[in-house]
């Protein structure tokens, strides 16, 4: 699992944030434009994109993309 | 005076899919309660032999199946006695938003939601398993019609199709008196609720959203499918029965 590619598949989730300014360290729920549709696409993207299924607590227990990322890197190790 | 009970079922025979759980289940019992024969049908073998141990008075049957299988079908509709009630109830929710959905998932949710009570409709009509003022219920929900919601679309899309299915219906039907209705819930405390995406403080939060501060018990629900099958509605067809504590006001 590669961090970059994970950090573009939830930058794409956002319509109107620039996905250059995203980073591992980016407080996701916080961006302007986060939603309750964001979330469900980014367990969607990442149940696409890794097999991996997220829960709703799991977004909700996550702070940065770093957290979700290592969270899903331990459910495909 | 004191046997007064307009919604009384005695003597009815009632056909009911999905009675393995939740509103079907609940609609089992309730009917059982009011002197209707049941026939009841689930993919699940245990949770359906759980519903016919609490089933009240004789008479009943339960067949073990998958309503998908048109052999099943065919075998299921040629046991069937005459019917004085069908209770189309089985149904999934499986929720995406519209940018990830997947063609097996859409499938899935047509064939079980859609596919299935409209063939089978169609089957036990063939078959001329409806006596004359018998009545259909679908569940329905206040999905598709009403009401929207994030991750929703597929569900939302078979419930409006089943929403069309039982108004023409019901026109078609009503050349032999046999009257089709749906209740069309919101959300209902099942074990549907609580798996998947959403969280316990968003279900919360979204119960407090609704003028009546909850959500629906299934029991609730099969009091109006009850109404819908009782001869109290006998000039009620291709109505859809609203209950949903209040949240379509908003």
């Amino acid at each position: 699992m590669e961090i970059q590619q994970f950090i573009s598949h939830i930058a794409e989730q956002f319509d109107e944030t620039d996905p250059t300014t995203i980073t591992e360290q980016t407080n996701f729920k916080e961006l302007d434009d986060y939603s309750s549709l964001t979330a469900l696409n980014i367990l969607s993207v990442i149940d696409d994109e890794y097999d991996v299924n997220l829960k709703g607590d799991d977004i909700r227990n996550s702070t940065t993309i770093l957290d979700l990322f290592n969270l899903v890197k331990s459910k495909v190790d | 005076m004191t046997d007064y009970n307009p919604f009384n079922l005695l003597g009815k025979t009632i056909f009911i899919t999905g009675a393995s759980s939740g509103i079907g289940r609940s609609t089992a019992i309730e009917c059982s309660k009011l002197g209707a024969v049941l026939i009841i049908t689930g993919r699940n073998e245990e949770r359906l032999n759980e519903t016919f141990s609490m089933l009240s008075g004789i008479g009943h049957q339960a067949i073990v199946g998958d309503l998908l299988n048109s052999d099943f079908r065919d075998e299921l509709v040629n046991q069937l006695p005459k019917l004085d009630g069908f209770v189309n109830n089985a149904g999934i929710n499986i929720t995406n938003t519209v940018k990830f959905i997947k063609s097996e998932q859409l499938e899935q949710i047509l064939d079980i939601n859609v596919k299935i009570p409209i063939l089978l409709t169609k089957e036990i009509l063939k078959a001329s398993k409806l006596n004359n003022y018998a009545s259909v219920v679908f569940t329905a929900s206040i999905a598709g019609v009403y009401r929207t919601s994030m991750g929703n679309s597929m569900y939302s899309a078979a419930k409006a199709a089943i929403h069309g299915f039982m108004r023409n219906a019901a026109l078609e039907m009503a050349n032999q008196k046999i009257r089709v209705n749906s209740v069309n819930p919101a959300m209902i405390e099942t074990e549907l609720v609580g798996k998947g995406n959403i969280t316990e403080e968003q279900y919360e939060a979204d119960r407090l959203k609704y003028p009546l501060k909850r959500y629906g018990k299934a029991q609730e629900v099969s009091w109006a499918i009850i109404y819908l099958l009782s001869d109290a509605s006998a000039w009620t067809t291709g109505t859809a029965m609203v209950i949903d504590g209040g949240i379509t006001l908003r």
